[in-house]
């Protein structure tokens, strides 16, 4: 349940992008666990990377491709916001910034099966 | 089933040990506004119930409390713009230590508004002619940003880094400093920029910009300290004040 | 003026990986189609310093990034504070600073 006063669009945004960059800091040590396994050998690298190619592993890794085009995108609108002359169209920014990365994380989707 | 001529209104009564919610039945009235609402129980139902109001009209930023969990102020507020099924919850302003029942202790905010520098300081007398500055000029337009304000703290309370982090100055102190920063009669802006880069600084502030969703008056905090946020920086990378602000 | 520090780094470090993460974004997007495998992976890294190098950095600024990232949720949220909230801060910073270059020598040195 959200709080009467966060009931406006640019909470979501921050919202968005905490939960956004909270997601990815928590799968980076995995995400460089499986490339360390490249150390053990090609053949134990290659036995882990397997493991990724099941449907639902797909759909997660959608999810992170997701996390990390919608982080980069509110980034950008952020760092225009603080640095660049004001503007009044940052609902308009935000909205775009989702739709862009959902479009992005669709099309690794597409290719991924 | 309550009386639709009437107002269901929860009001939040108690002191800084604690508190709860009291029910209120209140006659529906045309133009009614929250804070005649209010009025109407102290003076038919309660007259032990503490709240704080001065002009009526939008002038003097001190009647400002949480309805239905969104700050607004009270006299400039009308009942069925805001009441949902005919009912009301209010509450003492959020982020600020409650005195009694709706009345709320200012002290922090407009100790935090001092801690930002929020003060002009200049460096003429009365003798010297006024200082000739046009309405175009770039300057004098954002200093803009902070006129209109009245002090309600519906800013600061609407902020959830406030909430967060009890030493952020909030939007208010820091859209004052942003105003200050950009008059150029100003002779305190580098104490000024380094009040608001310090900690509790403008560098707290996730633009959600819920200040400027609530302010009263449609100003944007927001948008200043972004502002402060590039003076900040641009003094800090460049090792010192631009040469304006020494 | 530690936060003030601490907001230029967070911004210093997005701007730079602003390319990076498009170069990321890309290669995903490229990489993923047919599967993922070591052959393939390591045919494009072993041995090539820009990738070394690009990665290198991509790292680096991460790993600052996500450190300062997480100490602000951890000092706003958990209402972390003082020496635990450094202490913490940097444990994540030169952890994921060192598993991440640990990844990259793997795919480029292996």
């Amino acid at each position: 349940m959200i709080k009467p006063h966060r009931r406006q669009a640019l909470y979501l945004a921050f919202l968005l992008h905490r939960l956004s960059g909270l997601g990815l800091a928590l799968f980076l040590p995995l995400h460089f666990y499986v490339l360390g396994r490249a150390l053990d050998g090609e053949a134990a690298f290659d036995a882990t990377l397997g493991w990724t190619e099941g449907p639902l592993v797909k759909i997660a890794e959608f999810g992170l491709v997701f996390l990390l085009a919608v982080h980069f995108f509110g980034g950008l609108r952020l760092l225009a916001l603080e640095n660049l002359r004001w503007s009044d169209r940052h609902k308009n920014y935000a909205a775009a910034a989702v739709a862009i990365a959902f479009f992005v994380a669709c099309g690794f989707l597409l290719r991924a099966f | 089933m309550h009386d639709s001529t009437s107002i269901q209104v929860r009001v939040w009564r108690g002191d800084a040990a604690g508190g709860d919610f009291a029910d209120y039945e209140v006659p529906q009235q045309p133009s009614q506004t929250v804070l005649d609402v209010v009025t109407w129980i102290q003076r038919h139902a309660d007259a032990t119930l503490s709240y704080r109001f001065a002009c009526r009209v939008g002038m003097c930023g001190s009647c400002a409390m949480m309805v239905n969990g969104v700050p607004r102020w009270t006299c400039r507020t009308h009942v069925n713009k805001v009441a949902q099924d005919n009912r009301l919850t209010l509450e003492p302003l959020r982020n600020l230590p409650v005195i009694k029942d709706l009345a709320c202790d200012m002290t922090v905010f407009f100790d935090k508004w001092k801690a930002a520098e929020g003060h002009f300081s200049g460096s003429l007398t009365r003798d010297r002619p006024v200082a000739a500055i046009s309405p175009r000029d770039r300057l004098r337009r954002a200093a803009n940003a902070a006129i209109e304000c009245i002090n309600c703290a519906i800013c600061y309370a609407a902020c959830d880094v406030v909430s967060w982090q009890a030493d952020y100055l909030g939007p208010a102190a820091l859209n004052r400093a942003w105003s200050l920063q950009n008059d150029i009669r100003d002779t305190n802006r580098a104490a000024r920029l380094q009040a608001v880069s310090a900690n509790g600084g403008c560098m707290h502030c996730h633009s959600q910009q819920g200040c400027a969703s609530y302010c009263p008056n449609e100003l944007n905090p927001t948008a200043s300290i972004a502002g402060l946020k590039r003076q900040a920086a641009g003094s800090f990378l460049k090792k010192k004040y631009p040469e304006h602000y020494a | 003026m530690l936060e003030l520090r601490l907001y230029l780094a967070q911004r210093i470090s997005a701007a730079i990986m602003a390319p990076l993460v498009l170069l990321h974004l890309g290669v995903m997007i490229y990489a993923i189609q047919g599967g993922l495998s070591a052959e393939e992976i390591l045919a494009r890294t072993r041995g090539s310093l820009l990738w070394g190098g690009v990665y290198g950095l991509f790292v680096l600024a991460v790993a600052l990034h996500a450190a300062i990232g997480l100490r602000n949720i951890m000092s706003e949220w958990w209402s972390l504070r003082g020496p635990l909230l450094n202490a913490f801060s940097w444990i994540i910073g030169f952890g994921l600073l060192i598993m991440g270059w640990r990844a990259v020598a793997a795919v480029v040195g292996a």
